[in-house]
């Protein structure tokens, strides 16, 4: 017994390392993310001129007529988003899961193309094809004699979200489709089941948490979105008006912050709204020797009417990517249904102008990230290794990151560091290019904590105590062992963030002081502001393309290299 | 179970029917899974599949369920033939090895299935449900999820959403499985008085001979896609058809040796180190094969007497022994050749000593000449 205590009493001894670890992490999350997004509340509940508490400001958003349209604005565009993502979704889902198709895999990854361009890049584009002027309403007039309003207005913000947005449902509708286990099906087939009535009875409730989890992203990303209705100059949204204001009227205007509270408190909502309807529903039911659902063979008339929607879906949410290339070699493109003629010179342009954005896009997006895969390492190992007090929290705190919105963190910053002067320089600390990598940070730990955890979750502690029996020390087992066979995890986390981030916008758009620091998505909107920054506008939205494109093919190679060596090694 | 509950309400008009399985095969690829299959289950019959993994039992299963299509050859459900029907119209209840509950529908609903499906009206699906459920002692838990019920609840909830449609057959997917040893036992005792309740004709898939041959009326042994034999549990384990049955069923002494003709008439089985075997009638000298005895047809003899009349006398050597508490399971060689002999143990019997020389008595006309 007493030795019993004695080895228990030894196990308890305080390491300092991980404590000081934790410590420098929440004083980071603190610093960047808390303190920012505390002020931004606290600004809404307090009076512009004596500072007390009040909820004037509240009351004043409410009776503003421009405000409540913002906010019914947006709400309708991140419900209507989500039924339209819906209708692109459901389909390719459906179709790939159930049934023996050709190109099921090339589909899915199609699929998955719209997301690897931000989405405001895109809302060019999609002017010129479905524009009141753009290719298809020109030759619908020519041919038909009417045209669809695609771009008018909200619709243009519906069309381009949820064309840029519906891989989200698109991907977790059809993982969960395929962890249906074959005997769910069978079983109520035996029971007399089939056709539409087992779709809906069985197999669409067996998806719906799937579904729910796509679903709820889509509407908090479009609720959140500041890019792409800015770039489409529709203003009454709630995510322009708190950036309006805060732009035109300036850091001391109540309203940016009212407005900043209302979208923290919907994404909220929206996660919790999800979370509900998700609870007790962990439906994923393939047991061992099950292979997902059935799949059936079509009738050929089924075929080809299949082929037909799968085909038009694709040609639609590709067309951003087709519209932009085209636009990126295009001398003129107004008017017509197509460019005039083709040439080089966009790149040119961007390549001699321009080469600070795509420079300052690779080092801040690669700071970032790299901060994100080491405080994401870092959160994971103490809280799945260490018996540190609170170190929970740690993990709650960087997530909760993903219910702040970029404006919102952008303000908060503002409000936050305007005010401090840099040394020697006495420029605001707000406006240090450091900054702008901190919030991008912040922005996109959540995903890089995720791939730490998921890739630190299967290294098995017996492999650390191995390493530690066999006298190394706490860090050296970390350094040699545990980072080495989490890499796989780290780098997809690190690919994700930093193609993420050299794309992100909302926070960069608040952040940017001189066009010197800027990075290429503040580039890509300064240029899309006029019609002849157009073509060097789309050419680099091109290059950013390729950078999130190639990002996410490097995590994919990663993430599936790091599983077929997992797979071997049992 | 509720054993006051009377099961005629569930099978009221239900007569039990035969099932046939006639000259089926069925192939993946060029990899054919069943070969030539021909069964015949009577009605109201407790039939296994039964046969280790691999061996085509659960695809036989599955294709009567309607789940695979053979390539050749019908099944006939009492005398119609159903093998051109989807599954869902061929009224035969299957109980599959995960169960297949649906996770986002109450256990009540879950029973319900089967009945709304087939357009019952609400009020005789409410009495039908409770009195499934009642017959498999779950009540209380009707409005419970799948998610909260133990293994064996599960099994159960899968068995009266299966009986409570009235199916012609019932087919089990090895449904004991995935139960801990315990409760094994229990429901197969269960499954059968259920079966008996019901008069149901039931097929059960497994690959435990104990399993079949506790609760089945007859087995069909499978082996490589082939009925290796059919028949009641004792016919098989007694007269197994070939190497591979007596090898499946319990534990089998296989001698290898010579058939030739004994002076007086008659074949005897000749092995290195013991006297002849004499062989029933049929067997011509020279034939190919293994004689195979069960490890309670020895004797061991420690007196030095001679052996009884119709018994042959065998020498070996003690090799292990396997101490198992109502038995003592000795390893002998005889001549090159190990054989297991059973004793039976007493409470202060002593242990042969390994490598002792041992007299074995042996009950020849026990042992069965295989072919293969």
């Amino acid at each position: 017994m007493t030795s019993l205590a004695l080895s228990r009493e030894g196990l308890a001894r305080v390491r300092p390392g991980p404590a000081v670890a934790a410590v420098l992490i929440a004083l980071f999350l603190l610093l960047f993310l808390v303190v920012p997004v505390v002020q931004v509340i606290f600004v809404a509940f307090q009076d512009k001129t004596t500072g007390a508490f009040t909820l004037v400001n509240f009351a004043d958003f409410f009776r503003n007529d421009l405000f409540m349209r913002s906010f019914w604005n947006s709400f309708y565009v991140s419900a209507m988003s989500v039924v339209v993502a819906s209708l692109l979704a459901l389909p390719l889902a459906y179709l790939t899961t159930r049934f023996e198709f050709r190109g099921a895999v090339l589909i899915q990854s199609l699929g998955i193309i719209p997301l690897i361009m931000p989405p405001f890049i895109g809302a060019v584009a999609m002017q010129l094809l479905f524009g009141r002027n753009g290719t298809v309403n020109l030759l619908l007039r020519e041919h038909f004699g009417f045209s669809i309003p695609f771009m008018e207005g909200l619709n243009g913000v519906i069309f381009v979200q949820s064309i840029h947005y519906f891989p989200f449902i698109l991907i977790n509708l059809s993982a969960s489709l395929k962890n249906i286990d074959r005997a769910m099906e069978e079983s109520a087939q035996n029971l007399g089941c089939h056709g539409f009535r087992l779709f809906r009875r069985i197999v669409f409730p067996l998806a719906m948490p799937g579904y729910v989890a796509g679903a709820s992203l889509v509407f908090i990303k479009v609720f959140d979105d500041l890019g792409t209705p800015l770039l489409l100059n529709v203003n009454d949204m709630l995510a322009p008006q708190a950036y309006l204001r805060i732009s035109s009227i300036g850091i001391s205007d109540p309203m940016g912050y009212v407005i900043s509270v209302v979208l923290i408190v919907c994404s909220l909502l929206a996660l919790w709204v999800s979370a509900l309807a998700m609870k007790g529903k962990d439906y994923a039911t393939v047991q061992r020797g099950g292979g997902g659902l059935a799949r059936r063979r079509m009738k050929p008339l089924e075929m080809v009417a299949a082929y037909g929607v799968v085909l038009l879906i694709l040609v639609l949410v590709l067309a951003p990517h087709i519209g932009l290339t085209l636009l990126s070699f295009a001398t003129i493109w107004s008017f017509s249904p197509f460019p005039d003629a083709l040439t080089l010179k966009h790149y040119d342009t961007v390549f001699v102008e321009s080469g600070q954005y795509i420079t300052n896009t690779l080092l801040y997006a690669s700071l970032a990230a790299l901060l994100d895969v080491v405080i994401g390492t870092a959160i994971a190992y103490l809280v799945l290794r260490t018996k540190l007090a609170g170190r929970q929290w740690l993990d709650y705190v960087a997530m909760a990151a993903l219910a702040v919105p970029g404006v919102v963190l952008g303000i908060g910053y503002l409000r936050s560091f305007y005010d401090v002067p840099m040394p020697f320089t006495g420029q605001p600390l707000s406006g240090f290019w450091l900054i702008l990598v901190f919030a991008l940070a912040i922005r996109r730990l959540p995903y890089a904590l995720r791939a730490c955890t998921a890739a630190l979750q299967q290294v098995s502690s017996s492999l650390e105590e191995a390493a530690e029996n066999l006298g190394a020390t706490k860090l050296r087992t970390i350094s040699r062992v545990v980072v080495p066979l989490m890499s796989g995890g780290i780098l997809a986390g690190f690919v994700t963030s930093f193609a993420t981030a050299a794309v992100e916008l909302s926070a960069t758009i608040m952040l940017v002081h001189s066009q010197s620091d800027a990075p290429l998505a503040y580039g890509l909107y300064v240029y899309m502001q006029s019609a002849a920054g157009r073509g060097p506008g789309a050419a680099l939205g091109i290059f950013a393309v390729i950078i999130v494109g190639l990002g996410t093919y490097l995590s994919h190679v990663i993430i599936e290299r790091g599983r077929r060596e997992r797979g071997q090694d049992h | 179970m509720n054993q006051q509950f009377s099961p005629a309400s569930l099978t009221a008009g239900m007569e039990s029917v035969g099932v046939r399985i006639d000259g089926v095969d069925l192939s993946y690829g060029s990899h054919r899974v069943l070969k030539d299959i021909h069964l015949d289950i009577r009605p109201g019959e407790f039939f296994a599949f039964l046969g280790p993994s691999g061996c085509g039992k659960t695809t036989l299963l599955r294709l009567i369920a309607g789940f695979n299509t053979a390539q050749r050859g019908q099944v006939t459900i009492g005398g119609r033939d159903i093998s051109a029907l989807p599954p869902h119209k061929r009224d035969v209840g299957m109980v599959f090895q995960s169960y297949a509950l649906w996770p986002h529908m109450t256990v009540r609903r879950n029973v319900a299935f089967g009945l709304e499906e087939r357009r019952v009206p609400r009020a005789e699906i409410e009495r039908r449900v409770e009195a499934a459920l009642d017959l498999v002692g779950l009540k209380h838990l009707a409005d419970r999820r799948p998610s909260q019920l133990s293994g064996g609840q599960q099994q159960r909830v899968a068995l009266a959403r299966t009986i409570v449609i009235e199916p012609k057959v019932l087919l089990l997917d090895e449904p004991l499985s995935n139960l801990d040893a315990k409760l094994r036992v229990q429901m197969r005792q269960e499954l059968l008085s259920l079966q008996r309740k019901l008069g149901l004709t039931t097929i059960f898939v497994t690959h435990d001979q104990e399993e079949a041959n506790t609760i089945c009326d007859r087995i069909a042994v499978m082996d490589d896609g082939i009925v290796q034999q059919v028949g009641t549990p004792q016919e098989l384990y007694d007269h197994p058809a070939n190497l591979f049955v007596a090898g499946f069923l319990g534990t089998a002494n296989v001698l290898e040796g010579q058939v030739r003709a004994m002076d007086g008439g008659g074949t005897a089985f000749v092995i290195g180190g013991a006297s002849p075997i004499p062989l029933p009638h049929g067997i011509e000298p020279g034939a190919k094969g293994k004689l195979m005895f069960r490890p309670q047809n020895l004797f061991i003899r420690q007196d030095g007497g001679a052996p009884r009349h119709g018994h042959v006398r065998l020498m070996g050597v003690v090799r292990h022994r396997e101490f198992l508490g109502a038995s003592i399971r000795y390893a002998v060689d005889i001549g090159g050749q190990q054989v297991q002999v059973d004793a039976p143990h007493q409470a202060g019997d002593a242990l042969l000593p390994p490598d002792g020389p041992i007299n074995l008595d042996f009950a020849a006309d026990k042992a069965r000449f295989l072919r293969r």
